[in-house]
């Protein structure tokens, strides 16, 4: 056990605060209410468990996010249990899109898991409870603590990727995404080792002190492998070039809601923690570290959905691409990159969430309507499901009035800010976005361009879906036209972590 | 002042969206849907006189002017206002679009709604385009453009229509990323950080920009490529006849009319408005690209077999007559190529919707496929000889004065430039009345013209008033030119105080 916990349990007060335990509030609810699920799933009607456990799930949901804006308030800020988590302004905002995304994924559920004929409690329960990891790692302030709650978030999304029981592909995209997420997690672990032994502690803000004497560039060899090991595991997880080998085939298979759930949730909670490690803690050969995998990742992403027919691996490569955006703002000046790639992981998960809420109830049973050829003809079918999906699919090219328009420009503008700016970078990355235009429109061609295949009508939008994409569309037409109130919250939030 | 005066550009522009956003709840009425198009898009014309009329001709310095924080960080204001150059392309914009919903009245009966809910969001794009003078909000309205005008021509378009959107998205996209990488050193360079053109400039003017010597030459090719590909100026022009052959007539009117003339806006306002010295050592090379357009264009446009191509690439000749005017730094020439741009919108607008009529009755733009139809249509072929006079630069139509503007600046600044363009003005008269010839002489060689209906009263009114434009501008051309060469020698004179 690292030297740090060691040292706070031996002086370890009787009686822990009671301010500490609302500090991880939101984790608490939504452990409780996962383990009601769990509970009443064996106990209830095979039949009817699947409704009352997703309502249940979304009260959970909720509550966590009451928790959340009640532990917003300035007196709970700081440290708690022996300094291993810290809320600030940085926490809430991640807490805030972790939890959001989860209800709109489990409103999304709740019609997909009746068309696919799914009749399984325990999928809510592990929503929650991958929920929990993704919402302490955006708090966690301790690299073992970030390990735990990278390893709960990891567990409840390779069971959720293989929920499809009849479908081969997802079996293989859980087998798949499990086995290899183990690989790269246990590399985070050797790169914690590494740091620990470069710095002598476990804590961000004591590596961040020890490292920061050296102002990112020298020190000990030790600290530089650990980074690199680290971010193995962690670009593993946001799906960044060269780590990138899984996604299309994990994304293809698992089901639609839960690809929505986790290119967005976990990712989100995982850039959290990279912005902790990468400018908290002052990571050497940061700036080189992250231009490089954000080249990788924008051009590889893009250049291979290029030729996708498939619309989740298209999306899935288009999710490498956007982790390499993300990763750009990861090379810039802290002052403009810490905010650019907050808003952006915000966005994108507006955006991409949706995107997959309309796959998933577009995909009918057994996901057979997933190619492009089968969106032949949508705009005419369902004018409304494709004028939404259409707006996502703007979103995610970058054009004006949504909220990846935003995204794109902050993080390149920050890329282009201080006494270096990342030209070259800039330039790969708005070519990058140029081209990728040209697969988001392939989709939309289809919709609008094509004749309907077959008129097989299309399902109608039930409430909860209805819910979930009103959520997710305004979110991505909020943040594309009034971010102010957003980007005044980011600006200070960012300055807890410099 | 009026009280009007500061909230005028924002209105102008943003009714035509509001008018969209209405239609979007609106039933699937045809016939209500287009009368609510034509009064929305009456209304903004009739607004957007407003500004003729209050604008003070002899004041340097933009007018009308709204400038409101909008982001704070990064630093983006809501920033309109409007000098003589651009005062006359907006209202260009609203004239043209009331045409464009009458012209498409019958032609489009299949997803009405969805074409005049773009056609609208399409101008105000387009009005946003020439008022914004933020950087920012500039580039927000200019890839706002992009959707509305690749839909219109993807879902409304005829032949390879999908072929022609995709084109025509891709090309601008690609070249106006590189005014984003631009834009944003601008932004970064700056201290303190802004979009605005106005301090910009002001800043670049007075070498308080570090870097910008080196940066200079670079900064000048991004906004050059975007804007040159929009014009489109040879070599970049290969999307042009594409997507003109295959867009809807209405989409051809304001592709023609306005869309193109964003590009010449760009590089008046912007090449030459802030890199004044880079614009002077680039201009011999662009005027020859200009001189090429010219001669290229107008050879092409001679042979081609479709009406529609022909109209098209006479647009690259008349536009390189407008880039060759703005770079001989004339005012004669700058006043010239503000006035084609203006006299290429009504006449090509009007050739495109009399092309767009006859398409309405015989599905065929194919010269071959015509011949002979003075004798049933007169009062059609009279139209047309009136409007393709106006662009061939008849004295007292509106073509001659811009052209003879033009090359009277070419001779001042080089007189083999005047040379050269003086034979496009010649190549134009031979291929737009050989055409006519082809048309309307001779016998009625297909059976089916004999019984062509001639124009009727809708398709008159939308006719007339491009048509009474044409001739004021060609009369008294001081009405427009008294605003316009203020502004111009404004411009020119920053740039020789350099």
């Amino acid at each position: 056990m690292p030297a740090l916990m060691m040292a706070a349990l031996r002086t370890m007060p009787n009686l822990i605060p009671n301010s500490d335990y609302i500090r991880i509030l939101p984790e608490i609810v939504l452990s409780v209410f996962g383990m009601i699920i769990m509970v009443l799933d064996p106990v209830m009607d095979e039949r009817r468990s699947q409704r009352t456990l997703g309502v249940i799930a979304l009260l959970g949901a909720l509550a966590a996010l009451a928790a959340t804006l009640y532990q917003a308030k300035e007196q709970f800020w700081g440290l708690g249990f022996w300094g291993m988590v810290r809320v600030d302004p940085f926490s809430i905002f991640f807490h805030v899109v972790v939890i959001a995304v989860t209800i709109v994924v489990i409103l999304s559920s709740y019609e997909y898991m009746e068309v696919q004929k799914i009749r399984a409690g325990e999928y809510y329960g592990l929503i929650l409870f991958g929920a929990v990891g993704m919402a302490l790692m955006s708090s966690a302030v301790e690299l073992v603590l970030i390990f735990i709650a990278l390893e709960i978030s990891s567990i409840a999304t390779y069971v959720l990727a293989g929920f499809r029981r009849r479908a081969a592909t997802s079996s293989e995209a859980s087998v798949k995404y499990f086995l290899l997420g183990s690989f790269a997690t246990a590399f985070f672990l050797y790169g914690v080792a590494m740091m620990f032994g470069a710095t002598g502690s476990t804590s961000i803000a004591t590596i961040g002190a020890s490292l920061g004497l050296f102002n990112g560039s020298g020190g000990p060899l030790l600290a530089y492998l650990g980074v690199a090991l680290m971010f193995v595991g962690l670009g593993f997880k946001v799906a960044a070039a060269p780590f990138h080998i899984w996604t299309p085939d994990v994304y293809e298979g698992a089901p639609s809601p839960v690809v929505g759930f986790m290119s967005t949730a976990p990712k989100a909670a995982v850039f959290a923690v990279l912005l902790r490690i990468m400018f908290q803690a002052h990571a050497p050969g940061r700036v080189w570290l992250m231009w490089v995998a954000a080249a990788l990742s924008m051009s590889i992403g893009n250049i291979a959905a290029l030729v996708q027919d498939n619309v989740k691996r298209l999306l899935a490569y288009s999710s490498i691409a956007h982790a390499g955006y993300v990763l750009v703002a990861f090379a810039s000046l802290p002052a403009n990159g810490i905010p650019a790639a907050m808003f952006y992981t915000a966005s994108y998960a507006a955006m991409n969430v949706g995107a997959f809420a309309v796959i998933g109830h577009f995909a009918g049973r057994d996901e057979r309507f997933v190619t492009l050829e089968d969106y032949s003809g949508l705009g005419r079918r369902s004018p409304l499901l494709a004028s939404v999906l259409t707006i996502f699919l703007l979103s995610l090219i970058g054009i004006p009035i949504t909220g990846g328009f935003f995204a794109k420009f902050y993080v390149f503008s920050a890329a282009m800010q201080g006494p270096h700016p990342l030209v070259g970078l800039t330039v790969i990355g708005v070519v990058n976005s140029a081209i990728a235009a040209y697969y988001y429109l392939r989709i939309i061609v289809f919709m609008y361009m094509r004749e309907p295949r077959d008129d097989a009508p299309v399902p109608r939008v039930g409430p909860g879906l209805g819910i979930a994409l009103t959520i997710s569309l305004a979110a991505t037409i909020y943040l594309g036209v009034a971010p102010k109130c957003v980007l005044d919250y980011i600006t200070r939030a960012a300055t807890f972590l410099h | 002042m009026s009280e009007l005066d500061p909230s005028i550009l924002t209105l102008v522009t943003f009714a035509p969206a509001a008018g969209a956003l209405l239609l979007m709840f609106a039933p699937r009425r045809d016939r209500e849907i287009r009368v609510f198009a034509l009064l929305v898009s009456l209304f903004t014309f009739v607004l957007s006189l407003h500004l003729p009329a209050h604008f003070h001709r002899n004041q340097t310095g933009f007018q009308f002017e709204r400038d409101i924080p909008w982001i704070p960080t990064p630093n983006i204001h809501y920033h309109m206002g409007m000098d003589g150059i651009s005062l006359w392309l907006v209202v260009l914009t609203t004239f043209l679009t009331p045409l464009c919903v009458l012209i498409s009245w019958k032609s489009i009966h299949d997803r009405v709604k969805e074409f005049f809910i773009l056609l609208l969001v399409l101008e105000a794009a387009l009005i946003g385009v020439f008022v914004s003078l933020d950087l920012f909000l500039f580039y927000f309205f200019w890839e706002s453009t992009l959707i509305p005008m690749a839909l219109l021509i993807g879902m409304f378009g005829h032949g390879r229509k999908v072929y022609a959107a995709i084109k025509f998205f891709l090309y601008t996209m690609i070249a106006s990323v590189f005014m984003l990488a631009g834009i944003l050193w601008l932004y970064a360079n700056t201290s303190p950080h802004t979009f605005d053109f106005v301090k910009i400039q002001a800043a670049i003017h007075s070498g308080t920009v570090p870097g910008f010597a080196a940066a200079a030459q670079w900064l000048f090719l991004g906004f050059f490529v975007a804007f040159a590909v929009k014009v489109p100026l040879f070599p970049f022009h290969t999307w042009l006849p594409d997507a003109h052959v295959e867009a809807p007539t209405a989409g051809s009117v304001l592709l023609a009319g306005v869309l193109l003339k964003m590009g010449t806006y760009g590089l008046l306002r912007f090449n030459l408005g802030l890199f004044p010295d880079q614009a002077r050592a680039n201009a011999s090379w662009i005027v020859v690209l200009a001189l090429i357009g010219i001669v290229y264009g107008a050879l092409v446009a001679m042979v081609q077999p479709n009406m529609k191509k022909l109209i098209a690439y006479s647009s690259i000749s008349h536009l390189g007559f407008v880039v060759l005017g703005i770079f001989s730094f004339t005012q004669a020439g700058l006043n010239g190529a503000m006035f084609i741009m203006l006299a290429h919108g009504v006449s090509t607008g009007g050739l495109f919707m009399l092309a767009g009529i006859l398409y309405e009755r015989r599905h065929t733009y194919e010269i071959s496929e015509f011949g002979g139809l003075a004798t049933p249509m007169p009062v059609y072929s009279t139209f047309f000889l009136f409007v393709m006079l106006a662009s061939v630069g008849l004295p007292l139509l509106n073509g001659f004065i811009g052209e003879f503007l033009v090359l009277t600046g070419a001779f001042q600044a080089k007189p083999w430039w005047g040379v050269v363009a003086a034979t496009g003005v010649i190549w134009s008269a031979c291929y737009l009345l050989w055409m006519y010839q082809r048309v309307f002489f001779g016998v009625v060689k297909h059976e089916e013209n004999n019984s062509l209906p001639d124009l009727n009263l809708r398709e008159r009114v939308a006719l007339w008033p491009a048509m009474i434009m044409a001739l004021a501008m060609g009369v008294v051309p001081m009405l427009w030119l008294n605003s316009i060469d203020p502004a111009v020698r404004n411009a020119l004179a920053k740039m020789v105080g350099q």
